[in-house]
């Protein structure tokens, strides 16, 4: 089903996707979309919305399932705590992306801003994926507790990631294809080689990705990756004195 | 009228043509009225530059008052301190959700010869603002460039655009703000821009060093009355770059100044660079979240926060350069653009005008 | 005439758990304890300095105040009619150790700190950024650049600048007044830490030599230890023309602690008394201060920032301005509760101003001369804790000075004996057995670990008022509120009252 979006505040055209939904739609088109929040906010269940234009901020928020696709670049705020589904962006993101999430999968063409996976968090069988075929900016996987995030910088020699990569991070792994310049790491962080079973999570999560935008797998994969862990999960267990 | 400072959260955009070609305010309306949720309907407001081609050598001082009473004290002022070439009522018509708004007037003024015995011409207009806006709980100057004006009020910046009439006006720079300020409000001067001279700011934040930057510069005669931190950044835009002729690069710097991190980390001048405008600059440092977009009379000057805690696109087609809070409130005007893109923190993105342009 | 003065402390053992290791005997450096077949207390010699009480295995010892040594009255206070009983035995002028310990208001307990809730958030510091690094030294007005755009010069020169990474450095205690392991261990730690140690007016011991890019050298009346060589191994020099504890008056080291090492680094025959002037004697007017902070800057090339020290008194806006006019690169102003080695308690417990008042209204004078960039602040005299460290900062200092606390840090109790070159602690002491209980590794590592403390509370202060370096907070006096302080106190502070907003 297609909604065209042309200046529709962003509560109407929730509605209606979510009217469209109940009344049993499992794909959506939307077109002419530009700037409307919170698209998928919320959201379970098999559905499939594909967007055309510029999604606003906060797209895909404490969303528990579906899939979002944007064929345009995307805003601020996308995956905010989202829990469960994926969201495949054909472009480049802005800053505090995957705030707090807890499960599913993004995945983004292009560049991302700063703070991007921000407090990522994991438990038990939920594992959240962030994959960005771009550049990062600052703050990098800030806080993370959990889940996975790889970023590939295709077509960009160096300077793939800024400054505080992995700051406070305590849990999860951060996978950077090339190498990380160590001052720009956050003091909570060590820098490792890929191992084996390092190859053996991502690969299968890597041509998931190259299948969404058409990257060739082997260029890829020509290049090693950076492996970056907390160094501990209590890194403020020595700050405080009773 | 006057009242407390405001914090305030909101919406910025803003274009240039850096050919100088003018472009009316219908654009730039859209633009900020496409991040409508950004705002709380309790200010708005633009700049734009170009507007007065043919009065572009006098200073425009865009006026607000409670009551004729005011303006007529004013007036006498300015008799005294000005040749007053001309003035007349801001145009505007009546628009929903605009209530009481002041009594709105403009003037194009010439400083007399007379004045400037001891004093630059621009220092003495900045001292006459300054005395107007700090002696009159009911008179405040919302404007007083050469070739420019700020418009702005209480309500949604689309409605106040449209109150303004600024799809009348043509210019070759706009900024808009949409503003949600968390106290109680109601006052027109409060609302965005700010601005002193030529320069306008509109600021989407909030200004965490406020204390010392205000009591910075008050050191150098600014008088900052309106408790509000975006007054303060205009003030020191003025301070830096008008009368210590600071460039532009080393300017922004000290307002978002790089960490001693990376300042370590740089070559040997520009580190001596970066170091000296640290130690000499620190009380006018920025700090805390904020996205602003200035207007000068050569250009705009975007620049974020230096750990980008406020959002900022900017894009370019042919000869515009474009920034926004969000990216949709560009492509709400240019929706094909050459290039977007998302500044670095503490990196400003500069448009200027073309050396031809008049 | 034989009348003694009542024990002021009463030494309880408890001989239950007294094991008769006899470790206390040792450790007092007041030989209040004997051993007669038990460990045994003498009263009267005990300073409640509690050594004794903290190496006891067996916690045994427990010191108490001898309360009912003179019956209650709230005007004739015991310690007043110690006093005169003291005087009356005597015809001497009482002498006391460390600062002020009267209860006059303590403003630093009457300011609140502000926090960012939504409008301005707070930042997180352990994982953002935070900058405490400060450069103290004079600043020009303004920079003058040359070139173009994306080639820019500097022209300007700016003077030296001494470089802290927190804004804490440790205050002016000579070799003399405290021992070598003492100045050593600060030393070191300013060293770890990234700040300064000051000597104080007895010279710079030859083995400190190497700590030299961490040193502030003082020159006093004195002139002690003063040589070319002295001047130029420091990070900066101190001209000293007053001293919290006692403003106005000199001080004297007695020539008993004048031993062999003392003695070589304060250049002066061993066992003469040490005599520091009240004035300079080539200071007798602002303009003399002015000839004497060039001919320093003249024997050290313009290589290092002058400091002067003075005392909060009440003229103090008018006299930092002053200061700062004869050249001052850093104007230290110790308030009426800094410590001291020894002091007439009539000066130390009546003269001069808190060092709160003293800073607010000579950073307003600087301010309203437009010449608050020509000098950096230090501050200090009851800075105890990080949070006095922050409303310093927020009132217009650019770094404080700590001496008691760095004290305490090493283990000063404050009974406030320093005077009598007994210290069991080993700090204010050059008995050779007592010096060398303190180890200058374990006392650098113990100031270490409080200016870390210190620094990470200062960060979370930072953080919560939404600011990320230190410059965003100096002179940023919005960011204090007064509680319980009347107009008056509000008013030379610049700062509003709690429950007022912007």
């Amino acid at each position: 089903m297609k909604i065209d979006a042309k200046d529709m505040q962003h509560r109407q055209l929730n509605m209606t996707i979510r009217d469209a939904v109940e009344s049993g739609n499992t794909g959506l088109e939307l077109d002419n979309v530009n700037g409307q929040r919170y698209i998928g906010g919320g959201m379970d269940g098999d559905v499939k919305i594909t967007i055309n234009g510029t999604p606003g901020n906060d797209l895909g928020s404490f969303m528990n399932g579906t899939e979002i696709i944007v064929n345009a670049n995307a805003q601020d705020g996308i995956a905010n705590t989202m829990n469960d589904g994926r969201i495949i962006i054909h472009g480049s993101v802005g800053d505090i992306i995957g705030y707090g999430m807890r499960g599913g999968k993004l995945y983004i063409k292009g560049n991302v801003g700063y703070r991007v996976g921000i407090h990522m968090k994991e438990y038990e069988d939920k594992v959240p994926v962030i994959i960005a075929g771009g550049t990062a900016g600052d703050f990098f996987g800030e806080y993370m507790a959990g889940g996975i995030m790889i970023l590939l910088g295709l077509g960009s020699d160096n300077g793939v990631v800024g400054d505080y990569v992995g700051t406070g991070m305590h849990g999860g792994v951060i996978y950077i294809r090339g190498e990380v310049d160590p001052r720009d790491l956050g003091k909570e962080v060590a820098a490792l080689e890929p191992g084996e079973d390092d190859m053996k999570l991502i690969v299968p999560l890597l041509k998931e990705y190259c299948g969404c935008f058409g990257f060739d797998f082997d260029e890829v994969m020509s290049r090693g990756f950076t492996k970056l862990v907390p160094l501990s999960h209590r890194p403020y267990g020595e700050m405080y004195v009773y | 009228m006057k009242c407390d400072g405001i914090p305030s959260g909101c919406a910025i955009s803003g274009m240039i043509s850096e050919t100088g070609r003018r472009v009316d305010g219908r654009a730039v309306m859209k633009s900020i009225a496409c991040m409508h949720d950004r705002s709380n309907g309790l200010g708005g407001g633009f700049a734009a530059y170009g507007i007065y081609p043919e009065r572009k050598d006098q200073y425009a001082f865009h006026m607000m008052y409670d009551d004729f009473e005011a303006k007529e004290a004013t007036e006498e002022f300015f008799k005294e301190a000005f040749n007053v070439d001309k003035d007349e009522p801001i145009p505007v018509h009546r628009e929903n959700g605009i209530h009481n708004p002041p009594v709105l007037w403009r003037y194009f003024l010439e400083v007399p010869e007379n004045k400037l015995r001891f004093i630059s011409e621009r220092d003495y207009v900045m001292k006459t603002v300054m005395e107007l806006n700090s002696s009159s709980e009911r008179a405040f100057v919302a404007s007083s460039g050469k070739n420019m004006g700020a418009f702005k009020g209480v309500g949604y910046p689309e409605d106040i655009g449209k109150f303004y009439k600024l799809e009348d006006y043509r210019a070759y720079i706009w900024t808009s703000h949409g503003r949600f300020p968390t106290n109680t409000p109601g006052w027109w001067g409060g609302a965005h821009p700010f601005t002193l001279l030529d320069w306008s700011v509109v600021h989407n934040g909030e200004i965490s060093s406020y204390g010392i930057n205000r009591r910075y510069l008050e050191m150098f005669g600014y008088r900052l009355e309106l408790r509000t931190d975006t007054e303060a950044i205009a003030y020191l835009f003025d301070l830096l770059m008008r009368r210590h002729r600071i460039p532009l690069e080393q300017a922004v710097m000290a307002l978002a100044s790089p960490f001693w991190k990376n300042i370590d980390r740089m070559e040997p001048e520009q580190r001596k660079i970066a170091t000296a405008i640290r130690q000499v600059y620190g009380s006018a440092l920025l700090n805390g979240p904020f996205s602003i977009l200035i207007g000068h009379s050569r250009g705009i000057i975007g620049l974020n926060d230096r750990i980008k805690l406020r959002p900022m696109t900017a894009a370019r087609k042919d000869d515009m350069l474009y920034m926004a809070s969000e990216e949709s409130a560009i492509r709400t005007i240019a929706p094909d653009p050459d290039k977007v893109w998302s500044p670095k923190a503490g990196t400003p993105i500069i448009g200027i005008l073309d050396d031809g342009v008049e | 005439m034989a009348v003694q003065l009542p024990a002021e402390f009463i030494v309880n053992v408890d001989n239950e758990r007294c094991r008769k290791c006899k470790r206390c005997i040792v450790s007092c450096g007041f030989s209040a304890l004997e051993f007669r077949n038990k460990v045994t207390p003498i009263h009267r010699r005990c300073v409640a300095c509690q050594r004794c009480a903290a190496f006891c295995p067996e916690d045994a010892i427990t010191i108490t105040e001898n309360q009912m040594a003179y019956k209650y009255n709230y005007s004739w206070t015991p310690e007043i009619r110690k006093n005169i009983l003291k005087q009356a035995a005597s015809g001497g002028v009482l002498l006391g150790g460390m600062g002020n310990p009267k209860p006059y208001p303590i403003y630093w307990d009457h300011m609140l700190i502000d926090a960012c809730q939504v409008t301005n958030p707070s930042i997180d510091p352990l994982r953002e950024p935070m900058e405490l690094r400060t450069y103290l030294g004079a600043k020009p007005d303004t920079l003058e650049f040359s070139g173009e755009y994306g080639n820019v010069k500097l022209e300007t020169e700016l003077a030296p600048q001494l470089k802290l990474d927190i804004p804490v450095v440790f205050a002016a205690m000579s070799y003399g007044a405290i021992s070598l392991n003492a100045h050593k261990a600060l030393a070191m730690a300013a060293k770890r830490m990234g700040t300064m140690m000051n000597t104080g007016e007895g010279g710079l011991h030859e083995s400190l030599v190497s700590y030299k890019d961490n040193i502030i050298v003082q020159v006093a009346s004195g002139r002690f230890g003063v040589t070319g060589e002295y001047l130029n191994n420091s990070a900066a020099v101190e001209i000293k023309i007053g001293q919290g504890a006692k403003p106005g008056i000199g001080g004297h080291l007695p020539g008993v602690k004048v031993g062999g090492d003392v003695s070589k680094t304060r250049m002066i025959p061993a066992g003469t008394d040490a005599l520091s002037p009240a004035p300079h004697h080539d200071i007798y007017s602002i303009e003399d201060l002015s000839q004497l902070i060039f001919a320093l800057k003249e024997a050290t090339g313009y290589s290092k920032p002058v400091s002067v020290k003075i005392a909060a008194v009440h003229n103090i806006a008018a006299i930092a301005s002053g200061v700062v006019r004869a050249g001052a690169d850093i104007v230290t102003i110790d308030g009426f509760r800094g410590g001291t080695g020894a002091a007439p308690v009539v000066i130390r417990d009546h003269v001069g101003i808190p060092v709160e008042l003293a800073l607010a209204a000579v950073d307003d004078r600087l301010r309203q001369e437009g010449i608050r960039n020509r000098a950096s602040l230090l501050i200090g005299g009851s800075i105890r804790q990080s949070a006095d460290v922050v409303k310093a900062i927020a009132l217009g200092a650019d770094a404080v000075i700590i001496g008691t606390a760095a004290l305490i840090a090493m283990g000063c109790r404050l009974c406030q004996k320093c005077y009598t070159g007994n210290c069991s602690w080993g700090i204010a002491t050059q008995r050779p057995e007592l010096v060398n209980r303190l180890d200058p590794h374990a006392g650098a590592d113990m100031l270490s670990f409080l200016l870390n403390g210190w620094s990470n509370e200062i960060k979370e202060v930072l953080g919560s008022l939404g600011i990320n370096a230190v410059e965003s907070l100096r002179g940023s006096r919005e960011r204090l509120r007064g509680i319980g302080l009347d107009e008056q106190a509000l008013k030379i502070l610049g700062i509003k009252h709690a429950g007022i907003g912007q």
